[in-house]
């Protein structure tokens, strides 16, 4: 199976230590992946293992400490603000709070139109840019003749969140990050939003990233889930063998605390 | 026939804008919790679910109004008292509330052990200081807490500690009901279980004599409360047992709801997750019949014209819906072939 499917993005030996001396952290600690085209990964943690960091690493947004980023089998170079905007048109992220993530001063089609002009469409006719925005907002079930003229903070988080989503519809990155995108939404509207990113992945065939500590969603969704504890990678598989069948003692306990319907949810071990 | 620890009938509070609008958030819910049972109330964000917790109180302020209906605990009738005289003699002796994210709300600067004599002293329970310790740590020590917890400022402890720490102090004067909100949304999932854990130790020890608790995380009240209760809009939606609200649920509401549970467990990778499309109406011009047409698949003519009464379906089961229960059965029964993903 691997020999079809390309790596996309892998890192090796990635570290990032914060502070120094006796106020030392090693929040991620020499961190090896390999991400393939087309794939659905998860990165599973409780918080402070250091997920958030390794995500802002990819991103490109803090330097690591040491190790290096291969972007499509190339060392990636974000040494300039030219090559990081260049990077960033290939990796994209969604966030876990909707309602922080947009300029309050911008109207949508300000949002909309700047993902166009990233892609290089600055120079299309207004007409042309309309119907790409339509089509982007139809993607994800939203109206574009009703969000028009409006504020991102006119709409409900699940609505923030589905816009996101066609804003990565308009960029067609190669990766997209998302960190914990449904964790600040209904379950009611959760489904929708994982539906679209499924379908999006379907589509375009993006690499897409979950950061999340639910380890139901992370099943849910993903190919392969990786687990971290303290910046380390401990397990890593595919889906079921490390849902279903973990073999590290932290991944166990780690789903063994999860309270599931089916299955009896043991309160002894705490 | 078990004791009724809190009853409430035909609750209705309302918020009341600085436009003088009224918003009905709790709408005519009644519920009956017995001794040493827990009741769950679940729903989406903005369906209802604290403002009920906060009306339970009997402890009213603005913009939250009393309307009507009745709060019986342990057979007192508690509504329409005097918010002082409710602060006096009901809160934490009868009912005791843990509000959401409370574990924020220690202040820094103060000690564990003088939030546990604020609370006795504001009872005017004239004790010394070495009674209130001797207390402290007899209750800590029960609930598995180590007694030197007392002597440390909150910033010292980690959250699920705090949040332990929170639930201890409201039931230091041994309440008759417990309402929790939210008690462990912000944790993480070992913290969050030895929440649960404590909370169903303090029903067991009887330091609590029933409890109330809120959340949007389903397969959680699954595992921790008897009954659950589906609130939408301000209204009940859904009564029954935890077993059936989840494994077999009446509105589609609750069926929607159920449908999204997401857990780490086998089979759930095949089945299509259930999204209800829409958002919730507007309370404050609320649709004239039933709250949940506009965003129900099941919709008829019939559901917009008047409001829907709450149908009993025995064995104090409930549900709002204009289709009848062996219906609604069959219209699920035919949908259930089509989740597969």
């Amino acid at each position: 199976m691997s020999d079809e499917k390309r790596i996309c993005l892998s890192t090796s030996g990635l570290t990032k230590v914060f502070g120094f001396g006796r106020q030392k952290t090693v929040a991620v600690d020499h961190v090896d992946l390999n991400l393939y085209e087309g794939e659905v990964v998860s990165l599973v943690g409780e918080s402070g293992s250091g997920k958030t960091t390794l995500a802002k690493m990819l991103l490109g947004l803090i330097n690591s400490t040491e190790g290096d980023v291969y972007f499509q089998g190339q060392k990636r170079d974000i040494s300039t603000l030219r090559k990081k905007q260049e990077y960033w048109k290939n990796i994209q992220a969604i966030f876990q709070d909707p309602f922080s993530s947009y300029n309050i001063f911008n109207k949508i089609d300000a949002v909309l139109l700047d993902c166009i002009r990233m892609r290089g469409g600055g120079k299309l006719p207004h007409a042309k840019k309309i119907e790409l925005m339509a089509e982007a907002c139809s993607f994800v079930n939203l109206k574009f003749e009703e969000l028009t003229n409006k504020y991102p903070f006119e709409l409900s988080g699940g609505q923030m969140q589905r816009l996101m989503i066609a804003r990565i519809f308009l960029l067609k990155p190669k990766i997209l990050l998302a960190d914990e995108p449904t964790s600040m939404i209904d379950a009611s509207s959760r489904a929708t939003i994982l539906d679209e990113l499924m379908q999006l992945r379907n589509e375009t065939g993006m690499t897409i990233i979950f950061i999340t500590h639910d380890i139901g969603l992370a099943y849910y969704v993903s190919d392969s889930v990786y687990i971290m504890e303290h910046g380390k990678l401990v397990e890593s598989g595919s889906a079921d063998e490390v849902i279903l069948h973990p073999k590290e003692a932290y991944t166990q306990r780690l789903i063994s605390d999860v309270p599931k319907i089916h299955e009896e949810w043991d309160l002894s071990t705490v | 026939m078990s004791n009724v620890m809190l009853e409430v009938k035909e609750l209705t509070t309302k918020y009341i804008t600085r436009f003088g609008e009224d918003v009905y958030a709790v709408d005519h819910v009644s519920l009956k919790v017995e001794e040493g049972k827990s009741l769950g109330i679940a729903g989406e964000s903005g369906c209802g679910k604290s403002t009920l917790a906060l009306s339970l109180m009997g402890y009213y302020f603005p913009p939250l109004h009393y309307t009507s209906g009745e709060i019986i605990i342990d057979g007192k009738n508690i509504s329409g008292m005097n918010p002082d005289d409710v602060r006096k003699s009901i809160l934490g002796t009868e009912i005791a509330y843990i509000p959401q994210s409370a574990m924020n709300a220690l202040n820094p600067t103060r000690k564990i052990i003088h939030f546990i004599e604020d609370v006795l002293l504001a009872h005017d329970l004239l004790v010394t200081r070495k009674d209130i310790y001797d207390r402290a740590r007899i209750l800590f020590e029960t609930l598995g807490l180590p007694a030197e917890v007392l002597q440390k400022y909150p910033v010292e402890l980690s959250g699920g500690m705090k949040q332990r720490t929170v639930i201890a102090v409201s039931v230091l004067l041994l309440p008759k009901v417990l309402i929790a909100d939210e008690p462990s949304s912000a944790l993480d999932v070992t913290s969050q279980k030895m929440v649960i854990k404590m909370l169903r130790q303090l029903m067991e020890i009887g330091y609590i004599s029933s409890m109330i608790f809120i959340t949007h995380e389903l397969p959680l009240l699954y595992n921790v409360t008897d009954d659950i209760m589906v609130m939408y809009a301000g209204q009940i939606v859904e009564k029954a047992t935890s077993q059936e609200a989840v494994f077999d649920p009446l509105h589609p509401y609750a069926k929607g709801l159920m449908g999204s549970i997401i857990v780490p467990e086998k089979g759930l990778r095949d089945v299509k997750l259930a999204a209800i499309p829409g958002v919730p109406p507007n309370l404050k011009k609320p649709p004239a019949g039933c709250q949940f047409a506009e965003r129900c698949k099941y919709v008829r003519e019939e559901c917009t014209l008047h409001s829907i009464p709450l149908r009993d379906a025995g064995d104090g089961r409930a549900y709002r819906c204009i289709i009848s229960e062996k219906e609604l059965r069959e219209i699920y029964a035919r949908e259930a072939d089509k989740n597969v993903r």
